[in-house]
């Protein structure tokens, strides 16, 4: 999602209200509608009802449905996966991975990824018209988990009359949601690619989110939440979030690399407090453009998600006894310089596995471009990436895609 | 201690003997179809791809991040790990067999290597380069310098090969931690069998691998 690019940028830009909304209700994808007889059972003990679920495919559904592939997106990705962006018009966030001759070939598969419940690109969420009051949802919406996200994609898959996906993908928060999936519906996943993740969210990681939610909070234009209803929108204090969790999502080596302590369009320092220095001017880009394509309340529920995120405690405590048994083939990947989710993490998941018996892969890739690596050319992942698929796609039964 | 079963390879096709190393062969055929595996140090995953097709459940560690990449290439079911250091994470009785194949010698500790094998596999199958070997003797003898052999060409200062041993100190290692030897087999420079019974000390002088099957011990 980020090319490491400095861009000038004068002041963070305010948006239009009505520019963000229309794709929170009537989003540019496919959706699927599920009415009062089919609830969606949140954690928080709350039936959801009716809601919402947008989503992107690509590729052909074979005769026997077993070549379907679920990518879970990150905390700010949405399911324009391979495709143009409806409001940014750039192009879709994980093209590296997933497009013709790539590990992800439509040609082979049927992709399909949809938004996650909470978010703000057409499934359902807080900046959603909650039709018991007609106004947007706000704070009202009730708080949600990773393990509601993935019931919910359990609802879609079941609504497009799939039954065993032939692989979950994910990257970061994708990755907790594909690591539930198993979780939840161990028999429903053939193969689990789980890149850059954890089963839990460390306690550093709940500072950081928690210091993005206090910027988006202390904004005054976040108005309790209800923002909305004066068509006015945190930019500010999302924008802030925005680039504190940026930094989070690079690494020191991979900033000095593209930044050092180069000026931005000038020679000398200017004795201000203006973005002299090109790392300031890129995070302030980063800001503004965040806050064109995302609901400041959506931010806030999503990252509390990620925060109550814990395999191992919901089940006692042991992070093996959730693979219990376990048929999925597993491929874990990290990345040497990731610091949000270091390989440590991957490791323990690893160990766990290991422990249930499950028929794992794991590999860690040299790279100093941090935990946003995923998202990058990294062409030893998709190695890695590629040779998991196809010998999981040889084992599953499916053709050899063209090339290969 | 005698050594005897000398092991013919049997019920290998010829083709698997000309794709195969005849020590990842004579390895294979100590392993029972449909047992569940963990190569260790299973570097570029060849032996496993022998164990994956004949029916075994095979799972592997590798050190390096470049056979790690080739081994998932391959379809095999790797993780990143050091034998010295993830063993410990295994469960008892995780798996039928635990192989170690020519890696004990570059682990920094070799016993409590072996010692992880049997907890973790109940049993487990050894090979390494045998030190007591003529050549290497006689390097070290005469040409007075470290030996380097086609199969060992490491320098003494690039090797990673810290902890050698001798086919009779295996052994005494093996009585030590009360480990019990089911098998062991002496194999010739172009890794086949020696197939002659003869005393621990001929094997010692004229193997230059030992592969050893084991079990627990009554003492552990």
């Amino acid at each position: 999602m980020t090319g490491l690019t400095p861009k000038p940028t004068s002041a963070l830009r305010t948006v239009a209200p009505e520019e963000r909304s229309h794709e929170v209700d009537h989003p540019s994808s496919l959706v699927a509608m599920f009415d009062t007889t089919k609830p969606l059972k949140l954690d928080c003990g709350i039936d959801l009802s009716p809601f919402q679920i947008a989503y992107q495919t690509y590729g052909e559904l074979n005769a026997d449905k077993s070549n379907a592939v679920l990518i879970c997106h990150a905390l700010t990705g949405d399911q324009h996966v391979a495709n143009r962006h409806p409001v940014t018009g750039k192009p879709g966030w994980w093209e590296t991975l997933v497009g013709p001759g790539r590990p992800l070939d439509p040609a082979r598969y049927f992709i399909i990824c949809s938004n996650v419940i909470g978010g703000c690109m057409g499934s359902t969420g807080p900046a959603s018209l909650n039709p018991a009051t007609g106004k947007v949802w706000g704070l009202d919406f009730p708080i949600i988990t990773i393990p509601d996200m993935v019931r919910a994609q359990a609802m879609l898959i079941d609504h497009l009359g799939i039954d065993t996906l032939f692989a979950v993908v994910g990257g970061s928060m994708g990755g907790m949601q594909a690591l539930q999936w198993t979780v939840a519906y161990p028999h429903r996943v053939f193969a689990n690619l789980a890149i850059a993740c954890a089963t839990r969210h460390s306690a550093q990681n709940i500072a950081f989110h928690e210091l993005g939610r206090q910027a988006v909070m202390a904004d005054p234009e976040w108005d309790h939440g209800r923002y909305a209803d004066k068509g006015i929108h945190p930019h500010r204090g999302l924008a802030v979030a925005r680039m504190a969790a940026h930094i989070t999502y690079l690494s020191d080596a991979a900033l000095h690399r593209k930044f050092g302590r180069r000026m931005q369009d000038r020679e000398l320092p200017t004795f201000s407090f203006d973005a002299d220095f090109q790392v300031e001017s890129y995070l302030r880009y980063q800001g503004s453009s965040f806050v064109e394509r995302f609901d400041a309340n959506s931010y806030l529920y999503l990252t509390r998600a990620m925060d109550y995120f814990d395999i191992a405690g919901d089940h006692d405590g042991v992070l093996a006894a959730a693979f219990r048994g376990i048929r999925t083939r597993f491929c874990v990947v990290s990345f040497t310089s990731d610091w949000l989710f270091p390989t440590s993490e991957s490791r323990a998941l690893v160990h766990a596995l290991n422990a249930s018996s499950a028929r794992v892969s794991f590999a860690e890739i040299e790279t100093d471009k941090g935990h946003d690596a995923f998202l990058l050319d990294v062409p030893e992942f998709f190695d890695i990436a590629s040779a998991f698929l196809d010998s999981a796609g040889k084992a599953r039964g499916l053709k050899a895609s063209k090339g290969s | 201690m005698s050594l005897q079963g000398v092991l013919p390879l049997n019920g290998f096709s010829g083709g698997e003997r000309l794709a195969y190393r005849p020590d990842h062969l004579l390895v294979a055929s100590m392993v029972e179809r449909g047992s569940k595996v963990l190569d260790i140090g299973c570097g570029d995953g060849d032996l496993l791809q022998l164990l994956e097709s004949r029916g075994i459940d095979g799972r592997g560690i590798e050190l390096s991040r470049e056979g790690v990449n080739h081994c998932v290439a391959k379809g095999l079911a790797v993780v990143q790990g050091d034998a010295d250091t993830d063993l410990v994470d295994y469960p008892d009785d995780a798996f039928d067999y635990v192989i170690l194949s020519q890696t004990l010698q570059a682990t920094r500790r070799p016993k409590a290597v072996l010692e992880n094998l049997l907890r973790i596999g109940r049993r487990a199958i050894v090979t390494f380069p045998n030190f007591g070997f003529w050549r290497l003797r006689l390097q070290l003898l005469v040409g007075g310098h470290m030996p380097r052999t086609d199969n060992l060409p490491f320098t003494w200062y690039d090797t990673p090969n810290i902890h050698f041993c001798t086919i009779k100190d295996f052994v005494q290692l093996c009585d030590e931690i009360g480990v019990k030897m089911e098998r062991a087999v002496a194999l010739d420079s172009y890794g086949r069998p020696l197939r002659v019974v003869m005393p621990w000390w001929f094997w010692n002088m004229f193997g230059e691998q030992g592969v050893f099957l084991l079990s627990r011990g009554e003492r552990r």
